[in-house]
């Protein structure tokens, strides 16, 4: 038996509202209608903080805190949108684009990407920083998916997805800071990994070009995350 | 009045567009204005750009399009000329506003680049030009790392709507705001 839930109060956007002790600032935004931007999070898979786009304001700390992961207070006052986080959201989304190599014309999730699409909602139409224009390898020695490096924004939900849902873990992060990458098994070729289960999960939840199936041309991709909450579900009814 | 008055009543803004490291694809859509263009040339006076036969470039331009990344020494000399004749210069398109398909080359630097396609897919007479055709930068860059630019078009290419709406605004003396117009890739 679940312990009783509290009910906590507090104000987001000057509005009050309740949610319960274990939600998350984003959580309860969502719930009553207030969009907060993300990248990383998604629904159903453990929250990370990785991206923060979902950076918001609390009274009272002088950090801007992450609303994926961070848990609501009695009391605690929110503001989701200032020109302050404008800007700071318009920064990680332009460092988001110099770390790799982003040429949407050609890219297979043109039109069908989130990074993208953050971008026009939150006007950030050029990027200030220098670009780096790293090398970066693509493997399609898979037989029905491939990697392109050059997309990845290393939002972990390959990661997750493989690991949490699919049981199978063959995805993880190698190297830190702007050397970070993800790769498989052992650091083999993807088409070598003896622990891919071909399930198409990670292709399916990587919000940008990264991961594909194989033969797709730019435009052509489509994404099917319904399994998630349906597998969910499943899971919790089997406990 | 953007731009002084002449002997015959005031004189009309003067437009030009330019084409650097680019497909020309944002001059095409530029020209799917169709009929709408005559309404552009009817208020402004197109003194320069691949569509017109003027060789270089006029001392007073109110607003320039600017198509292509900037990727040669001769693309560089030309923005940086054009950019001091210019009061609105209009990064035009993702090649203009992110260096695009052109900065595909820039994790191999240009030398790579020059023996690729001079060298090792030649077989007769294999040589790197050395007139001519401009030096290639190493690395080609977005317009706005190298000079001011005022306004940003992503696309590519943006299209002619969009474009259209960009030179009227300017043309009527206000700064067009592009939010949910365009976008990267558009
Ligand atoms: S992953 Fe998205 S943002 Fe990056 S190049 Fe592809 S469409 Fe553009
Ligand atoms: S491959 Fe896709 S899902 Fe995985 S970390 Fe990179 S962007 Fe995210
Ligand atoms: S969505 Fe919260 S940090 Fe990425």
């Amino acid at each position: 038996m679940k312990p009783a839930e509290q009910v906590t109060v507090l104000k987001i956007n000057g509005d009050e509202v309740s949610a319960h002790a274990d939600q998350t600032i984003l959580d309860v935004a969502r719930e009553n209608g207030i969009e907060i931007p993300t990248l990383c999070y998604l629904e159903n898979l453990t929250e990370v903080g990785g991206c923060r786009l979902c950076l918001v304001e609390i009274k009272g700390a002088a950090k801007l805190q992450p609303a994926c992961v961070t848990r609501v207070r009695e009391g605690m006052e929110v503001a989701t949108h200032s020109s302050r986080l404008d800007t700071y959201r318009r920064k990680i989304l332009e460092l988001i684009f110099t770390e790799r190599n982003h040429i949407c014309s050609v890219c297979v999730a043109n039109g069908n990407c989130d990074l993208q699409d953050m971008a026009a909602a939150l006007g950030m139409d050029h990027v200030t920083y220098p670009y780096l224009n790293p090398s970066v390898p693509v493997d399609l020695s898979h037989e029905l998916f491939g990697i392109d490096q050059n997309r990845c924004i290393l939002c972990t939900r390959c990661v997750r997805v493989c690991a949490e849902i699919e049981g199978a873990h063959t995805w993880d992060v190698r190297n830190s800071g702007i050397n970070s990458r993800v790769f498989t098994d052992f650091n083999e070729p993807w088409g070598e990994s003896q622990t891919c289960t071909n399930c198409g999960k990670c292709v399916n939840v990587c919000p940008t070009g990264a991961l594909f199936k194989k033969g797709k041309a730019v435009g052509e991709r489509t994404r099917q995350i319904d399994f998630l909450p349906y597998l969910k579900t499943m899971r919790e009814e089997l406990k | 009045m953007m731009n002084g008055e002449s002997r015959n009543g005031p004189a009309k803004p003067r437009l030009a567009t330019v084409w650097l490291d680019g497909c020309s694809g944002c001059h095409m859509s530029f020209l799917d204005l169709d009929d709408k263009l005559v309404d552009i040339c009817l208020r402004a006076d197109l003194v320069y750009s691949p569509l017109v036969d003027t060789k270089t470039f006029p001392d007073f331009v109110d607003v320039t399009l600017v198509e292509g990344a900037v990727s040669s020494q001769e693309d560089l000399e030309k923005i940086k000329h054009i950019r001091d004749h210019t009061k609105f210069l209009v990064a035009l398109g993702d090649c203009a506003v992110t260096a695009n398909v052109p900065s595909m080359r820039n994790p191999f630097g240009a030398n790579a680049i020059l023996r690729r396609a001079y060298i090792e897919n030649v077989t007769l007479n294999p040589r790197v030009p050395d007139r001519v055709v401009p030096p290639l930068l190493n690395r080609s860059s977005p317009v706005h790392t190298v000079v001011k630019v005022d306004v940003f078009v992503p696309g590519c290419p943006p299209s002619a709507e969009t474009i259209g709406y960009v030179v009227n605004e300017l043309l009527d003396g206000r700064m067009p705001d592009l939010s949910g117009r365009t976008r990267f890739g558009a």
